[in-house]
Protein backbone atom coordinates (compact mmCIF):
# COMPACT_ATOMS: atom_id res chain seq x y z
CA UNK A 1 0.00 0.00 0.00
CA UNK A 2 2.97 2.36 -0.41
CA UNK A 3 3.44 4.89 -3.19
CA UNK A 4 5.98 7.49 -4.27
CA UNK A 5 4.36 8.97 -7.36
CA UNK A 6 1.03 10.59 -8.09
CA UNK A 7 0.17 8.03 -10.75
CA UNK A 8 0.83 5.20 -8.27
CA UNK A 9 -1.52 6.84 -5.78
CA UNK A 10 -4.23 7.16 -8.45
CA UNK A 11 -3.74 3.49 -9.43
CA UNK A 12 -4.22 2.46 -5.79
CA UNK A 13 -7.36 4.62 -5.52
CA UNK A 14 -8.76 2.95 -8.64
CA UNK A 15 -7.71 -0.58 -7.73
CA UNK A 16 -9.25 -0.44 -4.24
CA UNK A 17 -12.05 1.98 -5.11
CA UNK A 18 -10.91 4.30 -2.32
CA UNK A 19 -10.30 7.99 -1.84
CA UNK A 20 -6.83 9.46 -1.38
CA UNK A 21 -7.16 9.76 2.39
CA UNK A 22 -8.27 6.12 2.70
CA UNK A 23 -5.16 4.92 0.87
CA UNK A 24 -2.99 7.21 3.02
CA UNK A 25 -4.55 5.82 6.24
CA UNK A 26 -3.86 2.23 5.13
CA UNK A 27 -0.27 3.19 4.39
CA UNK A 28 0.19 4.96 7.74
CA UNK A 29 -1.19 1.95 9.63
CA UNK A 30 1.54 -0.21 8.10
CA UNK A 31 4.53 2.12 8.44
CA UNK A 32 3.76 3.41 11.95
CA UNK A 33 1.97 0.41 13.45
CA UNK A 34 -0.97 2.54 14.62
CA UNK A 35 -4.73 2.18 14.26
CA UNK A 36 -7.06 4.34 12.18
CA UNK A 37 -8.54 5.74 15.42
CA UNK A 38 -5.11 6.79 16.70
CA UNK A 39 -4.21 8.36 13.36
CA UNK A 40 -7.44 10.36 13.23
CA UNK A 41 -7.12 11.41 16.87
CA UNK A 42 -3.63 12.77 16.20
CA UNK A 43 -4.86 14.58 13.10
CA UNK A 44 -7.76 16.01 15.12
CA UNK A 45 -5.17 17.56 17.42
CA UNK A 46 -3.48 19.15 14.39
CA UNK A 47 -6.85 20.48 13.21
CA UNK A 48 -7.54 21.99 16.63
CA UNK A 49 -4.16 23.77 16.60
CA UNK A 50 -4.94 25.08 13.10
CA UNK A 51 -8.33 26.41 14.21
CA UNK A 52 -6.87 28.05 17.31
CA UNK A 53 -4.10 29.70 15.27
CA UNK A 54 -6.61 31.13 12.78
CA UNK A 55 -8.75 32.44 15.60
CA UNK A 56 -5.81 33.96 17.46
CA UNK A 57 -4.50 35.71 14.35
CA UNK A 58 -7.90 37.20 13.52
CA UNK A 59 -8.79 38.43 16.97
CA UNK A 60 -5.63 39.25 18.93
CA UNK A 61 -3.17 42.08 18.40
CA UNK A 62 -0.32 40.08 16.95
CA UNK A 63 3.19 41.47 16.65
CA UNK A 64 5.99 39.34 15.22
CA UNK A 65 9.23 38.80 17.17
CA UNK A 66 11.11 41.28 14.95
CA UNK A 67 8.18 43.69 14.72
CA UNK A 68 8.13 43.51 10.90
CA UNK A 69 4.60 42.10 10.63
CA UNK A 70 1.42 41.74 12.65
CA UNK A 71 -2.18 42.89 12.55
CA UNK A 72 -2.71 42.52 8.79
CA UNK A 73 -5.09 39.56 9.08
CA UNK A 74 -7.22 41.48 11.55
CA UNK A 75 -7.34 44.46 9.19
CA UNK A 76 -8.57 42.25 6.36
CA UNK A 77 -11.20 40.70 8.58
CA UNK A 78 -12.38 44.15 9.72
CA UNK A 79 -12.61 45.35 6.12
CA UNK A 80 -14.53 42.28 5.00
CA UNK A 81 -17.05 42.78 7.79
CA UNK A 82 -17.34 46.49 7.04
CA UNK A 83 -17.69 46.51 3.26
CA UNK A 84 -19.66 43.25 3.14
CA UNK A 85 -18.59 42.75 -0.46
CA UNK A 86 -14.81 42.41 -0.65
CA UNK A 87 -13.33 42.89 -4.10
CA UNK A 88 -12.41 39.22 -4.46
CA UNK A 89 -15.57 37.84 -2.89
CA UNK A 90 -16.27 36.45 0.53
CA UNK A 91 -14.64 33.02 0.20
CA UNK A 92 -11.40 34.33 -1.28
CA UNK A 93 -11.27 37.18 1.22
CA UNK A 94 -11.70 34.77 4.12
CA UNK A 95 -9.11 32.34 2.78
CA UNK A 96 -6.64 35.22 2.46
CA UNK A 97 -7.16 36.62 5.97
CA UNK A 98 -7.19 33.19 7.62
CA UNK A 99 -3.96 32.09 5.96
CA UNK A 100 -2.29 35.38 6.93
CA UNK A 101 -3.58 34.99 10.49
CA UNK A 102 -1.71 31.71 10.92
CA UNK A 103 1.51 33.09 9.45
CA UNK A 104 1.35 36.01 11.89
CA UNK A 105 0.83 33.69 14.84
CA UNK A 106 3.83 31.69 13.62
CA UNK A 107 5.98 34.83 13.39
CA UNK A 108 4.94 35.81 16.92
CA UNK A 109 6.14 32.49 18.39
CA UNK A 110 2.63 31.10 18.62
CA UNK A 111 1.60 27.49 18.11
CA UNK A 112 1.04 26.27 14.55
CA UNK A 113 1.15 23.11 12.48
CA UNK A 114 3.96 23.10 9.91
CA UNK A 115 2.03 22.12 6.77
CA UNK A 116 4.28 21.23 5.14
CA UNK A 117 6.59 23.93 6.61
CA UNK A 118 6.25 26.72 9.16
CA UNK A 119 6.78 29.30 6.41
CA UNK A 120 3.79 27.96 4.48
CA UNK A 121 1.73 27.07 7.55
CA UNK A 122 -1.14 29.45 6.73
CA UNK A 123 -2.25 28.04 3.41
CA UNK A 124 -3.90 24.74 4.38
CA UNK A 125 -5.74 26.01 7.49
CA UNK A 126 -6.67 29.23 5.68
CA UNK A 127 -8.25 27.31 2.83
CA UNK A 128 -9.84 24.45 4.79
CA UNK A 129 -11.29 26.48 7.62
CA UNK A 130 -12.80 28.91 5.11
CA UNK A 131 -14.41 26.02 3.22
CA UNK A 132 -15.72 24.59 6.49
CA UNK A 133 -17.35 27.93 7.34
CA UNK A 134 -18.81 28.55 3.88
CA UNK A 135 -19.95 25.01 3.02
CA UNK A 136 -20.70 23.64 6.47
CA UNK A 137 -18.06 20.93 6.45
CA UNK A 138 -17.68 18.96 9.67
CA UNK A 139 -14.43 18.16 11.50
CA UNK A 140 -14.39 14.51 10.45
CA UNK A 141 -14.21 15.53 6.79
CA UNK A 142 -11.59 18.18 7.53
CA UNK A 143 -9.45 15.53 9.25
CA UNK A 144 -9.81 13.33 6.16
CA UNK A 145 -8.86 16.39 4.14
CA UNK A 146 -5.65 16.93 6.13
CA UNK A 147 -4.77 13.30 5.48
CA UNK A 148 -5.32 13.80 1.74
CA UNK A 149 -3.13 16.91 1.96
CA UNK A 150 -0.39 14.84 3.59
CA UNK A 151 -0.47 12.34 0.71
CA UNK A 152 0.13 15.08 -1.85
CA UNK A 153 2.83 16.68 0.29
CA UNK A 154 4.53 13.34 0.76
CA UNK A 155 4.77 12.76 -3.00
CA UNK A 156 6.35 16.20 -3.38
CA UNK A 157 8.76 15.55 -0.48
CA UNK A 158 9.81 12.22 -1.98
CA UNK A 159 10.35 13.48 -5.54
CA UNK A 160 11.26 17.12 -5.02
CA UNK A 161 11.44 19.26 -1.87
CA UNK A 162 9.20 21.41 0.31
CA UNK A 163 12.12 23.44 1.70
CA UNK A 164 12.64 27.04 0.58
CA UNK A 165 16.39 26.65 1.14
CA UNK A 166 16.44 23.91 -1.49
CA UNK A 167 13.73 24.89 -3.96
CA UNK A 168 12.69 28.49 -3.29
CA UNK A 169 9.22 29.73 -2.35
CA UNK A 170 7.65 27.64 -5.12
CA UNK A 171 8.69 24.57 -3.11
CA UNK A 172 7.21 25.84 0.16
CA UNK A 173 4.07 27.82 -0.58
CA UNK A 174 3.66 26.02 -3.92
CA UNK A 175 3.55 22.65 -2.18
CA UNK A 176 1.19 23.89 0.52
CA UNK A 177 -1.12 25.32 -2.15
CA UNK A 178 -1.00 22.07 -4.12
CA UNK A 179 -1.94 20.14 -0.98
CA UNK A 180 -4.78 22.56 -0.18
CA UNK A 181 -6.07 22.46 -3.76
CA UNK A 182 -6.22 18.66 -3.76
CA UNK A 183 -8.26 18.72 -0.54
CA UNK A 184 -10.56 21.45 -1.85
CA UNK A 185 -11.36 19.31 -4.90
CA UNK A 186 -12.02 16.29 -2.69
CA UNK A 187 -14.26 18.21 -0.26
CA UNK A 188 -16.26 19.59 -3.19
CA UNK A 189 -16.86 16.10 -4.55
CA UNK A 190 -14.12 15.89 -7.20
CA UNK A 191 -12.24 12.72 -8.10
CA UNK A 192 -8.68 11.78 -7.00
CA UNK A 193 -7.56 12.52 -10.59
CA UNK A 194 -9.08 16.01 -10.41
CA UNK A 195 -7.34 16.54 -7.04
CA UNK A 196 -3.94 15.91 -8.60
CA UNK A 197 -4.78 18.06 -11.63
CA UNK A 198 -5.53 20.91 -9.21
CA UNK A 199 -2.28 20.23 -7.34
CA UNK A 200 -0.33 20.30 -10.61
CA UNK A 201 -1.94 23.59 -11.62
CA UNK A 202 -0.99 25.21 -8.30
CA UNK A 203 2.68 24.43 -8.75
CA UNK A 204 2.62 25.44 -12.42
CA UNK A 205 1.06 28.79 -11.47
CA UNK A 206 3.96 29.82 -9.26
CA UNK A 207 6.82 27.88 -10.85
CA UNK A 208 10.09 29.70 -10.21
CA UNK A 209 8.91 31.82 -7.29
CA UNK A 210 12.00 32.75 -5.26
CA UNK A 211 12.50 32.64 -1.49
CA UNK A 212 13.84 36.06 -0.44
CA UNK A 213 12.75 36.71 3.15
CA UNK A 214 13.60 40.12 4.55
CA UNK A 215 16.29 39.76 7.23
CA UNK A 216 16.02 36.00 6.71
CA UNK A 217 12.88 35.89 8.82
CA UNK A 218 9.70 33.92 8.09
CA UNK A 219 7.64 37.11 7.92
CA UNK A 220 7.76 39.24 4.79
CA UNK A 221 7.03 38.59 1.94
CA UNK A 222 6.03 35.18 3.37
CA UNK A 223 2.78 36.42 4.85
CA UNK A 224 1.36 37.72 1.56
CA UNK A 225 2.65 34.66 -0.27
CA UNK A 226 0.60 32.53 2.09
CA UNK A 227 -2.42 34.58 1.04
CA UNK A 228 -1.41 33.98 -2.58
CA UNK A 229 -1.09 30.26 -1.85
CA UNK A 230 -4.61 30.04 -0.46
CA UNK A 231 -5.95 31.94 -3.48
CA UNK A 232 -3.92 29.73 -5.81
CA UNK A 233 -5.45 26.64 -4.19
CA UNK A 234 -9.00 27.93 -4.68
CA UNK A 235 -8.35 29.05 -8.28
CA UNK A 236 -6.78 25.70 -9.23
CA UNK A 237 -9.50 23.69 -7.49
CA UNK A 238 -12.22 25.64 -9.27
CA UNK A 239 -10.57 25.01 -12.64
CA UNK A 240 -10.09 21.28 -11.94
CA UNK A 241 -13.64 20.89 -10.59
CA UNK A 242 -14.93 22.25 -13.91
CA UNK A 243 -13.31 19.23 -15.54
CA UNK A 244 -10.30 21.07 -16.90
CA UNK A 245 -7.14 18.99 -16.71
CA UNK A 246 -3.48 19.92 -16.42
CA UNK A 247 -1.75 19.40 -19.75
CA UNK A 248 1.44 18.40 -17.91
CA UNK A 249 0.73 15.61 -15.40
CA UNK A 250 1.28 16.15 -11.67
CA UNK A 251 4.38 13.93 -11.41
CA UNK A 252 6.12 15.75 -14.25
CA UNK A 253 5.23 19.11 -12.72
CA UNK A 254 6.73 18.02 -9.39
CA UNK A 255 9.96 16.91 -11.09
CA UNK A 256 10.07 20.22 -12.95
CA UNK A 257 9.56 22.21 -9.77
CA UNK A 258 12.57 20.44 -8.28
CA UNK A 259 14.74 21.11 -11.34
CA UNK A 260 13.73 24.76 -11.43
CA UNK A 261 14.43 25.04 -7.70
CA UNK A 262 17.90 23.60 -8.01
CA UNK A 263 18.68 25.99 -10.85
CA UNK A 264 17.76 29.05 -8.76
CA UNK A 265 20.89 30.86 -7.60
CA UNK A 266 21.77 30.38 -3.94
CA UNK A 267 20.92 34.06 -3.29
CA UNK A 268 17.26 33.32 -4.01
CA UNK A 269 16.91 30.24 -1.80
CA UNK A 270 16.24 31.48 1.74
CA UNK A 271 19.70 32.94 2.28
CA UNK A 272 18.30 36.49 2.38
CA UNK A 273 21.10 37.59 0.03
CA UNK A 274 18.91 38.37 -2.97
CA UNK A 275 15.47 39.48 -4.09
CA UNK A 276 13.47 41.67 -1.70
CA UNK A 277 15.92 40.93 1.12
CA UNK A 278 18.66 42.65 -0.87
CA UNK A 279 16.82 45.91 -1.51
CA UNK A 280 17.96 49.11 0.28
CA UNK A 281 14.93 48.86 2.56
CA UNK A 282 15.40 45.13 3.11
CA UNK A 283 19.04 45.65 4.11
CA UNK A 284 18.14 48.53 6.43
CA UNK A 285 15.46 46.47 8.21
CA UNK A 286 17.94 43.64 8.68
CA UNK A 287 20.46 46.04 10.22
CA UNK A 288 17.81 47.40 12.57
CA UNK A 289 16.78 43.93 13.75
CA UNK A 290 20.19 42.28 14.10
CA UNK A 291 22.37 45.27 14.94
CA UNK A 292 23.37 44.05 18.41
CA UNK A 293 24.92 40.57 18.56
CA UNK A 294 25.50 39.50 22.14
CA UNK A 295 22.94 39.23 24.88
CA UNK A 296 22.97 37.71 28.32
CA UNK A 297 21.10 37.86 31.53
CA UNK B 1 16.07 6.77 6.55
CA UNK B 2 12.59 6.19 7.95
CA UNK B 3 9.78 6.45 5.40
CA UNK B 4 7.65 9.59 5.76
CA UNK B 5 4.75 9.48 8.18
CA UNK B 6 1.77 11.70 7.30
CA UNK B 7 2.68 13.67 10.44
CA UNK B 8 6.09 14.52 8.99
CA UNK B 9 4.20 16.31 6.21
CA UNK B 10 1.27 17.83 8.11
CA UNK B 11 3.40 18.57 11.14
CA UNK B 12 5.27 18.94 13.35
CA UNK B 13 2.98 20.83 15.67
CA UNK B 14 5.28 23.57 16.86
CA UNK B 15 5.90 27.04 18.17
CA UNK B 16 6.95 29.30 15.29
CA UNK B 17 8.49 30.81 13.39
CA UNK B 18 10.93 28.30 11.91
CA UNK B 19 11.12 24.51 12.09
CA UNK B 20 14.93 24.59 11.85
CA UNK B 21 15.64 27.73 13.88
CA UNK B 22 12.94 27.31 16.53
CA UNK B 23 11.61 23.73 16.77
CA UNK B 24 15.01 22.14 16.06
CA UNK B 25 16.73 24.52 18.49
CA UNK B 26 14.26 23.55 21.20
CA UNK B 27 15.00 19.87 20.58
CA UNK B 28 18.77 20.44 20.91
CA UNK B 29 18.08 22.14 24.26
CA UNK B 30 15.78 19.34 25.35
CA UNK B 31 18.34 16.63 24.55
CA UNK B 32 20.97 18.59 26.50
CA UNK B 33 18.53 18.86 29.41
CA UNK B 34 17.83 15.12 29.35
CA UNK B 35 21.52 14.25 29.20
CA UNK B 36 22.32 16.63 32.06
CA UNK B 37 19.63 15.10 34.24
CA UNK B 38 18.48 18.54 35.47
CA UNK B 39 19.77 20.58 38.45
CA UNK B 40 21.33 23.08 36.07
CA UNK B 41 22.98 26.18 37.54
CA UNK B 42 24.21 27.86 34.40
CA UNK B 43 23.93 27.25 30.70
CA UNK B 44 25.89 28.90 27.90
CA UNK B 45 24.83 28.54 24.30
CA UNK B 46 27.45 28.96 21.59
CA UNK B 47 25.49 29.68 18.43
CA UNK B 48 27.13 29.00 15.08
CA UNK B 49 26.41 30.10 11.52
CA UNK B 50 22.81 31.01 10.77
CA UNK B 51 21.91 30.28 14.41
CA UNK B 52 24.43 32.89 15.51
CA UNK B 53 23.43 35.46 12.90
CA UNK B 54 19.64 35.28 13.21
CA UNK B 55 18.82 33.85 16.63
CA UNK B 56 17.01 36.93 17.88
CA UNK B 57 14.58 37.19 14.99
CA UNK B 58 13.82 33.47 14.96
CA UNK B 59 13.46 33.10 18.71
CA UNK B 60 16.22 30.48 18.59
CA UNK B 61 17.39 31.77 21.98
CA UNK B 62 13.99 31.37 23.63
CA UNK B 63 13.48 27.96 22.04
CA UNK B 64 16.82 26.42 22.96
CA UNK B 65 16.53 27.78 26.51
CA UNK B 66 12.96 26.37 26.58
CA UNK B 67 14.44 22.99 25.73
CA UNK B 68 16.80 23.31 28.70
CA UNK B 69 13.70 23.96 30.84
CA UNK B 70 12.32 20.64 29.55
CA UNK B 71 9.81 22.07 27.05
CA UNK B 72 8.83 20.31 23.83
CA UNK B 73 8.81 22.26 20.51
CA UNK B 74 5.01 22.73 20.72
CA UNK B 75 4.98 24.14 24.26
CA UNK B 76 3.55 27.67 24.35
CA UNK B 77 5.72 28.45 27.39
CA UNK B 78 8.73 28.71 25.00
CA UNK B 79 7.82 32.33 24.32
CA UNK B 80 8.32 33.12 28.01
CA UNK B 81 11.38 30.94 28.63
CA UNK B 82 13.67 33.88 29.57
CA UNK B 83 11.37 34.88 32.44
CA UNK B 84 10.72 31.28 33.47
CA UNK B 85 14.46 30.53 33.59
CA UNK B 86 15.11 33.67 35.68
CA UNK B 87 12.37 32.63 38.10
CA UNK B 88 14.10 29.26 38.55
CA UNK B 89 17.41 31.01 39.20
CA UNK B 90 18.93 29.55 36.06
CA UNK B 91 21.77 31.61 34.58
CA UNK B 92 21.94 31.70 30.80
CA UNK B 93 24.02 33.32 28.11
CA UNK B 94 24.06 33.36 24.31
CA UNK B 95 27.27 33.85 22.38
CA UNK B 96 27.69 33.96 18.62
CA UNK B 97 30.68 31.74 17.87
CA UNK B 98 32.38 30.07 14.92
CA UNK B 99 32.36 26.36 15.79
CA UNK B 100 34.34 25.39 12.71
CA UNK B 101 33.35 22.97 9.98
CA UNK B 102 29.85 22.11 11.19
CA UNK B 103 26.25 22.42 9.86
CA UNK B 104 25.14 26.10 9.52
CA UNK B 105 22.52 25.65 12.25
CA UNK B 106 24.64 24.32 15.08
CA UNK B 107 24.79 25.03 18.80
CA UNK B 108 27.17 23.98 21.52
CA UNK B 109 25.45 23.79 24.90
CA UNK B 110 27.70 24.20 27.94
CA UNK B 111 25.97 23.14 31.12
CA UNK B 112 27.17 23.73 34.66
CA UNK B 113 25.27 21.84 37.34
CA UNK B 114 24.79 22.72 40.99
CA UNK B 115 27.04 19.79 41.98
CA UNK B 116 29.88 21.41 40.00
CA UNK B 117 29.84 18.89 37.14
CA UNK B 118 29.97 20.15 33.56
CA UNK B 119 28.45 18.78 30.38
CA UNK B 120 29.03 19.84 26.76
CA UNK B 121 26.73 18.91 23.92
CA UNK B 122 27.08 19.76 20.23
CA UNK B 123 23.95 19.53 18.11
CA UNK B 124 22.75 20.64 14.67
CA UNK B 125 19.26 21.44 13.42
CA UNK B 126 19.16 19.77 10.01
CA UNK B 127 15.75 20.84 8.68
CA UNK B 128 12.05 20.32 9.35
CA UNK B 129 12.68 20.32 13.12
CA UNK B 130 14.97 17.28 12.93
CA UNK B 131 18.27 17.38 14.78
CA UNK B 132 21.46 15.42 15.08
CA UNK B 133 23.68 15.39 18.16
CA UNK B 134 27.31 14.96 17.16
CA UNK B 135 29.32 15.38 20.35
CA UNK B 136 28.91 14.80 24.08
CA UNK B 137 31.76 15.97 26.36
CA UNK B 138 34.15 16.14 23.43
CA UNK B 139 33.41 12.59 22.26
CA UNK B 140 32.22 12.42 18.65
CA UNK B 141 29.07 10.35 18.16
CA UNK B 142 25.79 10.63 16.30
CA UNK B 143 22.10 10.28 17.11
CA UNK B 144 18.92 12.06 16.09
CA UNK B 145 16.42 11.45 18.87
CA UNK B 146 13.87 10.30 16.26
CA UNK B 147 13.75 6.95 18.06
CA UNK B 148 13.64 6.24 21.76
CA UNK B 149 17.35 6.63 22.50
CA UNK B 150 19.30 5.25 25.42
CA UNK B 151 22.69 6.88 25.91
CA UNK B 152 24.99 4.89 28.13
CA UNK B 153 28.30 6.13 29.56
CA UNK B 154 30.47 3.13 30.36
CA UNK B 155 34.04 1.92 30.68
CA UNK B 156 35.35 0.05 27.66
CA UNK B 157 35.50 -3.54 28.98
CA UNK B 158 34.62 -6.91 27.40
CA UNK B 159 31.04 -8.03 28.02
CA UNK B 160 29.47 -4.65 28.88
CA UNK B 161 27.56 -4.46 25.59
CA UNK B 162 26.30 -8.04 25.99
CA UNK B 163 24.99 -7.27 29.47
CA UNK B 164 23.09 -4.21 28.25
CA UNK B 165 21.53 -6.04 25.30
CA UNK B 166 20.54 -8.87 27.65
CA UNK B 167 18.71 -6.42 29.93
CA UNK B 168 16.87 -4.88 26.96
CA UNK B 169 15.92 -8.37 25.73
CA UNK B 170 14.58 -9.19 29.18
CA UNK B 171 12.20 -6.20 28.91
CA UNK B 172 11.22 -7.23 25.34
CA UNK B 173 12.72 -4.07 23.86
CA UNK B 174 13.74 -4.31 20.20
CA UNK B 175 16.98 -2.54 19.27
CA UNK B 176 16.67 -0.72 15.94
CA UNK B 177 20.20 0.75 15.83
CA UNK B 178 23.20 0.53 18.12
CA UNK B 179 26.59 2.24 18.02
CA UNK B 180 29.57 2.30 20.38
CA UNK B 181 32.10 5.12 20.74
CA UNK B 182 35.18 5.44 22.92
CA UNK B 183 38.14 7.72 23.56
CA UNK B 184 40.72 4.91 23.76
CA UNK B 185 40.79 1.20 24.56
CA UNK B 186 39.77 0.53 28.15
CA UNK B 187 38.74 4.16 28.75
CA UNK B 188 35.47 6.11 28.86
CA UNK B 189 32.99 5.08 26.19
CA UNK B 190 29.41 5.70 25.08
CA UNK B 191 26.75 3.40 23.71
CA UNK B 192 23.90 4.89 21.70
CA UNK B 193 20.98 2.50 21.47
CA UNK B 194 17.89 3.42 19.44
CA UNK B 195 14.85 1.23 20.03
CA UNK B 196 11.40 0.61 18.59
CA UNK B 197 9.84 0.27 22.03
CA UNK B 198 9.58 2.61 25.00
CA UNK B 199 12.17 1.87 27.70
CA UNK B 200 10.82 1.86 31.25
CA UNK B 201 12.56 3.63 34.17
CA UNK B 202 13.00 0.20 35.71
CA UNK B 203 14.95 -1.02 32.66
CA UNK B 204 17.12 2.12 32.69
CA UNK B 205 17.84 1.59 36.42
CA UNK B 206 18.77 -2.00 35.74
CA UNK B 207 21.25 -0.80 33.09
CA UNK B 208 22.74 1.82 35.46
CA UNK B 209 23.26 -0.84 38.15
CA UNK B 210 25.38 -2.95 35.81
CA UNK B 211 29.12 -3.21 36.41
CA UNK B 212 31.30 -0.78 34.37
CA UNK B 213 28.33 1.43 33.56
CA UNK B 214 28.66 4.97 34.89
CA UNK B 215 25.29 6.31 33.80
CA UNK B 216 22.41 5.96 31.36
CA UNK B 217 20.07 8.63 30.02
CA UNK B 218 16.85 8.12 28.15
CA UNK B 219 16.30 10.66 25.40
CA UNK B 220 13.13 10.71 23.39
CA UNK B 221 12.09 13.94 21.77
CA UNK B 222 9.15 12.81 19.63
Amino acid sequence: MNFSKGHELLDLCKEHNKKIYEIMIEREKIISGTTEEEIKAAMRESLEIMKASVNKGLTENIKSVSGLIGGAAKKLEDRREKVRQPVCGSIMSKAISRSMAVLEVNAAMGKIVAAPTAGSSGIIPGTLITLAEEFNIDDERLIEGLITASAVGMIISKNATVAGAEGGCQAETGSAAAMAAAVTVELMGGSPEASLHAAAMCIKNILGLVCDPIAGLVESPCENRNALGAANALISAEIALAGVTSLIPFDEVVDTMYKVGRSLPMELRETALGGLADTPTGRRLKEEIFGNKKESR
Amino acid sequence: MKDFSMFDIVGPNMIGPSSSHTAGACRIGKVAYKISGGDIKKVTFLLHGSFGKTYKGHGTDKAILGGILGFDPDDEKIKFSFDLAKKQGLDFEFIEEDLGDVHPNTAKVLIEKFDGSKIEILGSSIGGGSIVVTEINGLELEFTGEYVTLIIAHTDRPGVIAKVSAILAEYAINIAFMRVYRHNRGQNAFMIIETDDMISDEAVKSVINTENIANAYLVSIK
